[in-house]
């Protein structure tokens, strides 16, 4: 955008257009974000320039489960009362967070950072899924479950995974496929009804 | 976003909104490698999915990891030769086709190669069989030498010299001609041995290599695959060897 043609002072413009940077965030939204910060107290301006800036700068990742984390290893590696046995392995660290939410699962996690994706050039390499493997070879892991996202990309990801992990002797799982809470029958694609009829169960 | 192809409207880009939360009406509507009947919304720059049914899934290629990777390579071909809002319901079919036969008779190998062969046909870059592609004399049921820069086969005078030219053996020829003139189900029944596949994929491979100017990305993944597969083949065969009788 030239700046000559910029219908407000330049800190604001500037602002609007670093707001409009992010996702979901169109032109009109950062403009209100920018006018609302610009009349809100100063101190919530620092408080997130604050937060903004720490976020780069205390956060890495564990080296253990590659989660992001602002201590090595993380809270969740490095916390003795889950079970050290079984990994559930996700393509992105924000895929944590729903399945923490379900209180189901206590185990330790492992962190792909993407799918395998041939048409756009992701390969296994571009993936930590070396470190999965090493992960194994070195802890008595017994339960490796597979949580990556139910599309073709993370099916495929899946796939191989459970090639690399099955000659260990370690059993390999994936998370169920299947009608989501509150959905409509009518409106399930075939696949889901494949899947979801293939692991009915019984009711008792 | 998604990336259509349709039968009536070529390559066409669309939004899905929502398609990815959990209960969505779209979901797997409108996933990868689906054959869906859809209702597009005219957008300002991108038309909108309003509806989305799945037709065909292909469900045993999916269970796959060879044949879905199959299905990425055919789709990023039939991405590679097509442009947006350009109508090929001819190629649609062939398309559509060749992911039924994949997802049918779970050969991966012989299916794409045939793909490559009628996509290439289809678009106007059909290799030269018959004649010499240089000297167009009538080639001898024999080794001769094909050169995708040429245009197809050339006789043994033309090849020989041309350093760019591989040879190519008489069974690969005879099929290769087939596969031109037959249906898939056809091409389906013609008894390849490791060797022929090798021959014909290395042939198609630098023609639509040629043809495009580039290489595609997930060629690397199938050769990856396949090289582990044969690997892992070879490991068991020993394993069975080490097993066996004394």
């Amino acid at each position: 955008m030239n700046p000559d043609f910029l219908p407000s002072a330049r800190p604001i413009s500037r602002l609007i257009e670093e707001f409009n940077k992010l996702p979901g965030i169109g032109p009109k939204s950062a403009q209100r974000l920018a006018y609302h910060l610009l009349q809100a107290p100063p101190e919530r301006s620092r408080d997130l320039a604050e937060a903004i800036i720490a976020l780069k700068q205390s956060l890495g990742l564990c080296s253990i489960c590659l989660n992001i984390t602002d201590t090595d290893p993380c809270g969740l590696c490095s916390d003795m009362t889950r079970d050290m046995t079984r990994i559930c392995v996700v393509e992105e660290p924000i895929d944590i967070l729903p399945l923490e939410r379900t209180k189901k699962f206590r185990g330790l996690y492992h962190v792909l950072h993407g799918v395998i994706s041939p048409g756009d050039g992701i390969k296994p390499e571009d993936l930590h899924i070396r470190e999965l493997l090493d992960r194994l070879t070195a802890n008595s892991i017994i339960e490796v479950i597979l949580a990556t996202n139910p599309n073709a990309e993370g099916e495929a990801t899946s796939m191989y995974i459970q090639r690399l992990v099955s000659p260990l002797g370690i059993r390999v799982t994936r998370l169920a496929r299947g009608l989501p809470f509150g959905g409509d029958l009518e409106y399930a694609d075939d696949v889901t009804l494949s899947r979801a009829l293939e692991g009915r169960q019984e009711m008792y | 976003m998604l990336t259509i192809f349709t039968s009536d409207y070529g390559k066409v880009r669309a939004i899905a909104k929502g398609a990815m939360r959990p209960g969505s009406k779209l979901g797997g509507n409108v996933e990868l490698l689906t054959h869906s009947q859809l209702m597009l919304a005219r957008g300002r720059n991108l038309d909108i999915v309003t509806q989305a049914q799945a037709l065909d899934i292909f469900l045993p290629m999916r269970d796959s990891l060879e044949l879905m990777s199959c299905g990425f390579y055919l789709s990023e071909l039939v991405d590679s030769f097509t442009e947006e809002n350009v109508e090929d319901g001819e190629m649609f079919g062939l398309f559509l086709d060749t992911l039924r036969a994949l997802s049918d008779t779970g050969e991966g190998e012989r299916i794409v190669r045939y793909f490559e062969l009628r996509l290439l046909g289809h678009l106007g870059y059909s290799p030269q069989l018959q004649k010499c592609a240089n000297c167009n004399r009538i080639l001898q049921p024999e080794a001769n030498y094909y050169n995708p820069a040429q245009g197809g086969m050339l006789c043994r005078e033309c090849g020989y010299p041309d350093m760019a030219a591989r040879s190519i053996s008489v069974n690969v020829q005879k099929v290769l001609r087939l596969w031109q003139r037959s249906d898939i189900a056809t091409a389906g029944r013609v008894k390849l041995n490791a060797e022929l596949v090798r021959e014909i994929k290395g042939i198609l491979r630098d023609t639509v290599r040629y043809v495009l100017e580039k290489q595609l990305k997930s060629i690397e993944w199938m050769d990856r695959l396949a090289g582990e597969s044969k690997l892992n083949g070879n490991k068991a065969a020993s394993q069975n060897k080490d097993n066996g009788p004394l």
